[in-house]
């Protein structure tokens, strides 16, 4: 019983952490957009528009629910939740830290340590497909139809190659188990260079590539958001969807993009190892990361551009200034380094992702699957044929 | 513990089962089966037979099941109306179905009387690890065979299409 009451525990911890990550990804996606093409972004609701996914939120969940007379009832309130569910489902086997003892409880950073981690992952990933297919059919509307078809389509044609792409580097560390994938990319290479999977071991960085482009694919992100091509399909899949269950959808989706990042870090960049090793001062990185946007804040608070600026960048730079010396306090220093470890390389793949949403233009929906079976396939193919031989090389 | 969730997932896949052939539309049935599909992962899970589980999950209920609820829906297949029974069928279909069942249990539990009950946890060899060693040096054989029989059935898969574009 004892395991059930710390599963309880940490879901309790990380279930609200998790909607706060998400409601305030909508902010960051919309400021971070909003400056790749030179505007303000949210700005109205709160200092910087800080307040505006609560805002949201409280919009989203008082607006009508309203179901279309001609919705197959059933499959249409099913759908949202369907998605979501698979979506916050396969979080929960990332590990973010390494085994540690928190008041004399051994426990693992992560809510569930199994040994078929990254195939579950496969699995409930996959599993999502349904809410997005349901949805799209049983809205009993054209553009929702198509949306839902392209969505499925795509997610087939891109989980192979991604698949592929996963599996090289688990030819390299020989387990599927995530904690232990983490675990083989720990030390350096002369001291210095970090032995994770992206950098060394038989070229894994077109692993990395073809499995970063698989990951937009499979969150329906731009370049290949084809699902919800605005200009084509209106809304995609959720067109006919409103309040809860759209919010429902927009959900799932950051919570993919989350999970996407993750088992990117967790297999490629060494998820909660620091870059910089501990002894030459890898420990002292987040304090110092920290002290410098605290500098920045604290420069924009004594020069203000705005009156308010005054108040809420010297807040927000006291808050990281504190943050920053968290990172050296004994106890808590060993929860919270490898918690900024692995949230900033997660956070920094993220950031990527709006990035090339800001950039890259939509592909025509020939182009995308021509893309994922004539390119994408055959170079996942033979990467990890490439890969598997220099692991029989090696072995030998 | 195991015996509660046991239970429940095994409840699932059978009213899953029944649903699967009782529902009139081809996507209704479809979903049936894909959370048949899924109870049954969670009972493998159960056993301790985590890579079948997890196979399961992807390959069944993630990719087949897919495939198939797209097609129909591709297709936009409607509701299926019902035909006139066969006369036999209508009235010893149910009667014959329930005796097949007793039937099959009775021989199980004769052929198997000193079987003990499963444990939740007592299996340990289905690890990824162990299903690969199992299935690359003892049956190496049967699977090389059935990987050929794979790629003939996607040859003949790919010659087929073809001949429909033409």
């Amino acid at each position: 019983m004892d395991f059930i009451l710390l599963s309880i525990l940490k879901t309790a911890i990380a279930a609200p952490v998790l909607l706060g990550t998400l409601a305030y990804l909508v902010w960051i996606e919309r400021k971070v957009l909003a400056h790749v093409q030179l505007r303000i972004g949210p700005s109205r609701v709160g200092p910087h528009g800080l307040l505006q996914p609560i805002a949201d939120a409280i919009k989203l969940l008082t607006k009508e629910d309203f179901i279309p007379s001609y919705v197959n009832k059933f499959y249409y309130w099913l759908a949202p939740w369907l998605a979501l569910m698979f979506a916050v489902t396969a979080i929960s086997v990332i590990p973010i830290g390494p085994i540690v003892e928190v008041f004399g409880i051994k426990t693992n950073m992560g809510q569930a340590d199994i040994s078929i981690g990254l195939l579950l992952i496969l699995g409930l990933t996959g599993m999502g497909v349904y809410g997005i297919a349901l949805a799209g059919w049983s809205s009993n509307n054209k553009y929702s139809l198509l949306g839902g078809l392209r969505s499925s389509a795509q997610m087939i044609a891109y989980e192979l190659p991604m698949a592929m792409a996963i599996a090289s580097p688990l030819l390299i560390v020989n387990t599927l188990n995530l904690r232990e994938i983490v675990n083989a990319q720990a030390g350096y290479t002369f001291g210095i260079l970090p032995n994770w999977n992206v950098l060394g071991g038989g070229l894994q960085i077109f692993s990395f590539l073809i499995y970063l482009t698989c990951a937009f694919a499979e969150t329906n992100r731009i370049p290949f958001d084809l699902p919800e091509a605005e200009n084509e399909l209106v809304g995609g899949y959720n067109t006919e969807y409103s309040s809860m269950k759209f919010a429902a959808f927009f959900m799932a989706e950051y919570c993919n993009i989350i999970t996407a990042c993750s088992v990117a870090t967790t297999l490629f960049l060494g998820g909660w190892h620091p870059i910089i090793p501990n002894e030459l001062g890898g420990q002292f990185i987040p304090t110092l990361v920290c002290l410098f946007f605290a500098g920045v804040l604290f420069y924009h608070a004594l020069n203000p551009s705005r009156p308010s600026d005054r108040l809420s960048m010297g807040v927000i730079g006291a808050v990281i200034l504190g943050l920053g010396l968290m990172f050296q306090v004994p106890g808590v220093k060993d929860l919270a380094q490898p918690l900024f470890w692995f949230a900033s390389k997660a956070g920094f793949l993220i950031f990527f992702f709006i990035w090339v949403r800001g950039t890259v233009p939509r592909f025509r929906y020939d182009q995308l699957m021509r893309f994922a079976w004539l390119f994408l396939f055959p170079a996942a193919l033979l990467n990890l044929l490439v890969t598997a031989f220099i692991v029989a090389l090696k072995s030998n | 513990m195991d015996v509660l969730l046991f239970t429940f997932f095994a409840l699932v896949a059978i009213v899953g089962a029944v649903s699967l052939v009782l529902q009139k539309h081809p996507i209704s049935s479809a979903l049936s089966l894909v959370s048949v599909m899924v109870a049954l992962s969670v009972l493998f899970l159960l056993l301790g037979a985590e890579f079948i589980a997890a196979a399961q999950l992807v390959v069944y209920s993630g990719a087949i099941m897919v495939l198939f609820v797209f097609v129909i829906m591709l297709l936009n297949a409607g509701a299926e109306r019902e035909s006139r029974k066969a006369g036999l069928a209508q009235f010893l279909g149910l009667p014959l179905t329930a005796a097949l069942l007793v039937f099959a249990s009775y021989v199980i539990t004769q052929s198997m009387s000193n079987a003990k009950a499963v444990k939740f946890g007592a299996f340990t060899g289905g690890g990824p690890r162990e299903v690969g060693w199992a299935l690359f040096t003892q049956y190496l054989l049967p699977f090389e065979v059935t990987s050929i029989l794979i790629l003939v059935a996607i040859a003949g898969a790919v010659v087929l299409a073809r001949k429909e574009i033409d």
